[in-house]
């Protein structure tokens, strides 16, 4: 179990100075909030409120639509005041529930299915798991799969090793730094929540070697409660992707194709642990989170603890507004997030930066051909040849692209960011993952 | 550098005999009609008859497996000569060309941002669902046009694609092409089109496009045959009930339905050119022509739709176009809908 | 106010090199062992490289125009083309010849193939070889008219003579060159090969500049000492020393200016190695047993040839794809 560094990858400069050092501060209640149906990963939850209905917060609004879905809780209390599409991250529409705050904000008692449970380290995993299903827990890294989903391999496979990812290798982030800094005890308890569940004793925290303070404070704590061991890992990103994090904690290598349950591994965000540990003892559902408002473009850049459902115009108020030059909103980090065409949206559970670029901050030369350089190549920690898959798509080669491991590309978009061509790499291998998919379809396998 | 000639030249030679080895021992005996099919068949490998290539036809063809009109690019032409290869009847098949459903233009939709990055439609729809603020409509980068074996379909300077009714075989490679759906294929023939492809609320269509659907329902209301029906607040034309006679493309709000023959004209028969034959009573799908047989025929015209299919059928070019006709229920509504160009 | 955003696909930052950089880079990093050249062979080899640089972004240029695309000669691509071109002349050769191989260079070696980045041969050694073939007595007319070797009375180059020496012992010998001399580059050669020392200042600055990888270089070297080295034990008064064949001729150059061609060379570090040693191999075989002196570029262009394939039979390992189930090493 040696300490490893994936092949590839990049250096982005970590542009985390802006707001690492920020005490996070409560972004207050918006006039009106939108909470998407689908902000996870999976079936799209259900609503079961309707307009003129109030409700408060805690309260289920929408229950989950199967397994792999889960609930959405009002953030906040008020009034319904309509069940509609409204604006989304992904950019087609989605129903949303639109609630107007009354500002009492209210929260529903913690009884019944969210009564605290005493002695979580103790307690049936079942029951844990459909408490961990009823709080609408997803992963907060930013992928939103649901949480209770990712707990329940199936039972042939055996777990043995639980990674909490402190990562946060994602430039301009600094959520899950604060979130280390500010609550260490709440992270190594709900990683021993889970590792309870698995019936396991000791689990890994990893964090990048960039963020010596929240690595300190968290070997410091994890000598007192135990149980944990803290690994400081290489910076580089895509340190903070599932495989190669995992490569590094333990040195095993997720197959092609395989989730990390396929080495006995499950890998949690260390917000989600947070989550978690609140969701078990204090029966609080998963409602707001820690979001980091950064950039050149907005005029004061800070941490923010953000209600689901917030629209991110709000949040940029609160960090003093846009500067003139404003050219890209991207809701994510600059490696993986997504760009924004109206302040409308709403943020969702997985919403952990908001990152605002200046006009000369974004590139808008259009791309060149490829001189084959090789840099996506070797930047690439997936080990594939984007270049390849880009010249096989562009010449609707469906099929070779496929031989050369579209499916496995991770999206993490080191390629594009190192192609000197400005190539945009990730946007043709999603593409061609969307045609390849399509292929294997017709293709009946 | 004289061995490196030969040494290229050498590689190149027994490639050569490799390729000229292969090419006999792999030989397959084929149908000799295969080829004769393949001939008779445009051979743009367009793949409208759903195979991979006019070869494929060919043999699909032969085999059994496919009609002789199954090319719809070739039209009747083809699918005779095949026919008498095959020694078969050719069934006659109705010319169809794609019709695209959207009718925003720069100026008229709005656009979400500045897009950049591929400039193909199936990539860009993976950014924010599509550049333009309206996710169903013609993203404009093009797709189709790449896609079209024919050169029928091209990106004006306005923003969405437009179809050259001329050179479009109906091959349907575009209607597959787009990610939005947008394309569709419609008889020839038809001359209305409703010019809109989303299923938003009339509010939300507003915000984003000023000549879109709204969903109001007028021209079902209106229409005489019943051809329209609301689907998800998109009107949708059935084509095969629809009679042409535009008159829901006079009533609708946001002018988005097309009309070709807009404005329509009032139809009179000249007497003295007038044969009697009877065509032009037997293609009208308002029985408004009355007349014996080696008589003067006659037009109604409250019961005419102006849909000029008489004028088209008409041996000897006895029917006149005649003054514009008059918009149904143009009184209130007529600013509101000449506001598009 | 609504702001009007750029929608992009991710990411949204990048690490800020681009084409343009890259050519102007090599170009500067070509510019000691040219300004040397010129020191060299004095005012000719200046006009050579103008030339040959001017006409290369010229005929760009009109290329571009013609084929109705954008003209894209400030990303340098052309003037690095032209510049070396220049590198690989002798100071001698007449104006007619540099624009013929600035034409060569840029329309049959770049352009016909859709322009930088669709052209499978390095352009420069393109021209230079099409010259080789057709000029072969402007190509080796080796005089040195002006600048400081003016005089020196050097009729061949040191591989030419070794050259001839193989081919008739009675007519020549081998030649006697002080390795010093060589390092530092005084001796005839083509303008921009001679000094060891500044090409490979020129290679440091573009290997910590990320722009060229050590694996072709070191391949190409490798592999002509893994020949040399054997041939000049076993015959030392036949075969030149290894010291001579790596500081002679336009190694140098080649491995690390030609050879690193990106646009040209594999896309992966294995396969790199693999075309590097397959450079270094046919480079020995020629200068040993071939017929003509040096062998650079001729063995560059035909593992150019071989890229395509290179690429295919290296591709990368992709991460997990040897499943691993438990705790194994991978
Ligand atoms: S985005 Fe995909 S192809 Fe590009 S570097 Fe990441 S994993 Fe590799
Ligand atoms: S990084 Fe860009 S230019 Fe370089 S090989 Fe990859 S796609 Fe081509």
């Amino acid at each position: 179990m040696g300490k490893k560094l994936f092949r590839g990858g990049v250096h982005p400069h970590d542009e985390k100075e802006r707001t690492a050092s920020l005490p996070v501060v409560d972004a207050g209640l918006p006039e009106r909030l939108f909470l998407p149906v689908s902000q996870h990963i999976g079936a799209p939850a259900k609503p079961i409120v309707t307009k003129g209905d109030k409700v408060l917060g805690g309260q289920v609004v929408a229950e989950a639509a199967g397994f792999v879905s889960v609930p959405i809780h009002a953030s906040t209390s008020g009034t319904v005041r309509s069940v509609a599409p409204y604006a989304h991250p992904l950019g087609a529409e989605q129903l949303a529930i639109e609630i107007e705050v009354d500002g009492e904000d209210t929260f529903v008692e913690a009884e019944g299915p969210m009564e605290p449970i005493a002695d979580p380290f103790n307690h049936d995993p079942n029951e844990i798991k459909t408490r961990i299903l009823a709080a609408g827990i997803v992963g907060m890294g930013g992928a939103t799969f649901p949480t209770h989903v990712k707990l329940s391999p199936p039972p042939e496979i055996g777990i043995d090793t639980i990674i909490l990812n402190g990562v946060e290798c994602e430039p301009f982030l600094t959520a899950d730094h604060r979130l280390m800094l500010d609550r260490p005890d709440d992270i190594i308890n709900g990683l021993k929540v889970i590792l309870a569940i698995f019936g396991l004793d000791s689990g890994f925290i990893g964090i990048e070697k960039n963020k010596p303070d929240p690595i300190a404070l968290m070997q410091d704590k994890a000598a007192s409660l135990g149980g944990v061991e803290v690994k400081p890992l290489e910076v580089r990103y895509p340190q903070g992707a599932e495989k190669q994090l995992i490569h590094a904690i333990s040195g095993r290598d997720v197959p092609s194709a395989a989730l990390p349950m396929a080495v006995g591994t499950v890998v949690q965000n260390v917000a989600t642990a947070v989550a978690i540990w609140e969701a078990v003892t204090q029966g609080k559902p998963l409602t707001s989170r820690i979001c980091t408002v950064t950039g050149d473009g907005v005029k004061e850049p800070k941490n923010l603890l953000i209600r689901t459902g917030t629209p991110i115009g709000y949040l940029i108020e609160q960090c003093g507004g846009l500067t003139d030059d404003i050219a890209k909103v991207i809701m994510g980090g600059p490696m993986m997030g997504l760009s924004q065409y109206t302040l409308d949206v709403p943020s969702t559970k997985g919403t952990s930066g908001l990152l605002c670029l200046p006009a000369s901050q974004v590139r808008t030369e259009p791309q060149k051909s490829c001189i084959s350089c090789g840099r996506c190549v070797s930047s690439c920690p997936m080990g594939l040849s984007p270049t390849t898959i880009y010249n096989f798509i562009d010449a609707d080669r469906v099929a070779e692209a496929d031989e050369w491991d579209t499916l496995d590309c991770i999206e993490c978009a080191s390629c594009s960011y190192v192609c000197p061509a400005g190539i945009p790499l990730v946007q043709y291998i999603r593409y061609a993952k969307g045609r390849v998919l399509a292929r294997r379809r017709q293709l009946g396998t | 550098m004289i061995e490196a000639a030969l040494v290229l030249g050498g590689i190149g030679f027994l490639a050569a005999l490799g390729l000229g080895a292969a090419s006999i021992k792999f030989h397959v005996e084929t149908d000799p009609r295969v080829e004769e099919v393949a001939e008779a068949l445009p051979g743009v490998n367009c793949g409208a008859c759903g195979l991979t290539g006019c070869n494929a036809l060919a043999e699909a063809i032969v085999a059994g497996g496919a009609l002789p009109n199954a090319c719809i690019p070739g039209g009747e032409d083809v699918s005779k000569n095949i026919a008498t290869i095959m020694g078969l009847d050719a069934e006659k098949a109705e010319k169809f060309i794609a019709v695209l459903h959207c009718k925003g233009v720069h100026g008229k939709a709005i656009d979400k941002g500045q897009y950049l990055g591929i400039p193909d439609c199936r990539a860009a729809a993976l950014v924010l669902s599509s550049p333009k603020g309206c996710n169903y409509g013609c993203m404009g980068l093009g797709t189709c046009e790449r896609s079209c074996p024919f050169d029928a379909i091209h990106m004006g300077d306005k923003g969405i694609a437009v179809v050259d009714a001329e050179a479009c075989t109906g091959c349907g490679s575009c209607v597959r092409a787009c990610p939005k759906s947008i394309l569709d294929l419609r008889p020839l023939s038809m001359n209305v089109h409703i010019r809109c492809n989303s299923p938003l609320s009339g509010k939300q269509i507003k915000a984003l496009c000023s000549v879109g659907c709204i969903g109001c329902g007028r021209c079902e209301k209106i229409c005489p045959v019943e051809a329209i029906s609301m689907s998800r607040g998109l009107a949708i034309i059935d084509a095969e009930k629809c009679v042409d006679c535009g008159m829901c493309a006079q009533v609708c709000p946001t002018s988005n339905i097309d009309d070709a023959l807009a404005p329509r004209r009032d139809l009179l028969i000249e007497e003295e050119k007038c044969i009697g034959c009877t065509k032009c009573a037997k293609v009208c799908p308002v029985d408004a022509i009355e007349g014996e047989k080696k008589e003067v025929h006659k037009i109604h015209q409250e019961k005419c739709i102006g849909c000029q299919r008489c004028v088209q059928v008409c041996p000897v070019d006895a029917v006149m176009l005649g003054a514009e006709r008059p918009k149904p229920g143009a009184k209130k509504k007529t600013s509101e809908a000449a506001t598009d160009g | 106010m609504k702001p009007t955003l750029y929608i992009t696909s991710s990411p949204h930052v990048f690490d800020g090199d681009s084409v343009s950089k890259i050519m102007w880079t090599v170009s500067a990093a070509l510019l000691p062992s040219a300004l040397w050249g010129f020191y060299l062979f004095g005012l000719p080899a200046l006009a050579v490289t103008a030339l040959c640089v001017a006409f290369s972004a010229i005929f760009e240029a009109v290329a571009q125009k013609l084929r109705g695309r954008e003209v894209t000669i400030e990303d340098g691509s052309a003037v690095l083309t032209g510049l070396l071109l220049a590198m690989n002349l002798p100071a001698a050769a007449p104006w007619w010849l540099c624009v013929f191989g600035a034409a060569t260079a840029v329309l049959l070696g770049k352009q016909v193939f859709g322009g930088l980045g669709h052209n499978p041969f390095n352009p420069a050694l393109v021209a230079r070889v099409v010259m080789l073939i057709s000029f072969p007595v402007e190509m080796t007319d080796w005089t040195v008219s002006s600048g400081v070797l003016a005089d020196a009375v050097t009729a061949a180059t040191p591989l030419g003579e070794a050259k001839t020496f193989l081919m008739s012992p009675e007519r020549g010998q081998l030649p006697q060159v002080a390795l010093m001399d060589l390092f530092i580059g005084m001796r005839p050669g083509s303008i921009g090969e001679t000094s060891t020392l500044l090409l490979l200042l020129g290679a440091a600055v573009l290997y910590v500049r990320r722009i060229i990888t050590l694996d072709i270089p070191l391949g190409f070297i490798a592999a002509l000492l893994a020949v040399t080295i054997p041939a000049y034990m076993l015959a030392p008064d036949k075969y030149l020393s290894p010291q001579l064949h790596l500081m002679t001729g336009g190694l140098m150059l080649g491995a690390f200016f030609m050879a690193t061609d990106m646009v040209t060379s594999p896309l992966n570090g294995k396969g790199r190695l693999v075309f590097g040693i397959g450079c270094g191999l046919i480079t020995a075989i020629i200068r040993l047993w071939g017929g003509y002196p040096e062998g650079v570029s001729f063995s560059i262009l035909l593992m150019n040839s071989t890229v395509p394939l290179i690429d295919r039979y290296t591709k990368p390992r992709k991460f997990g794809f040897v499943p691993v189930k438990k705790g194994g090493e991978a």
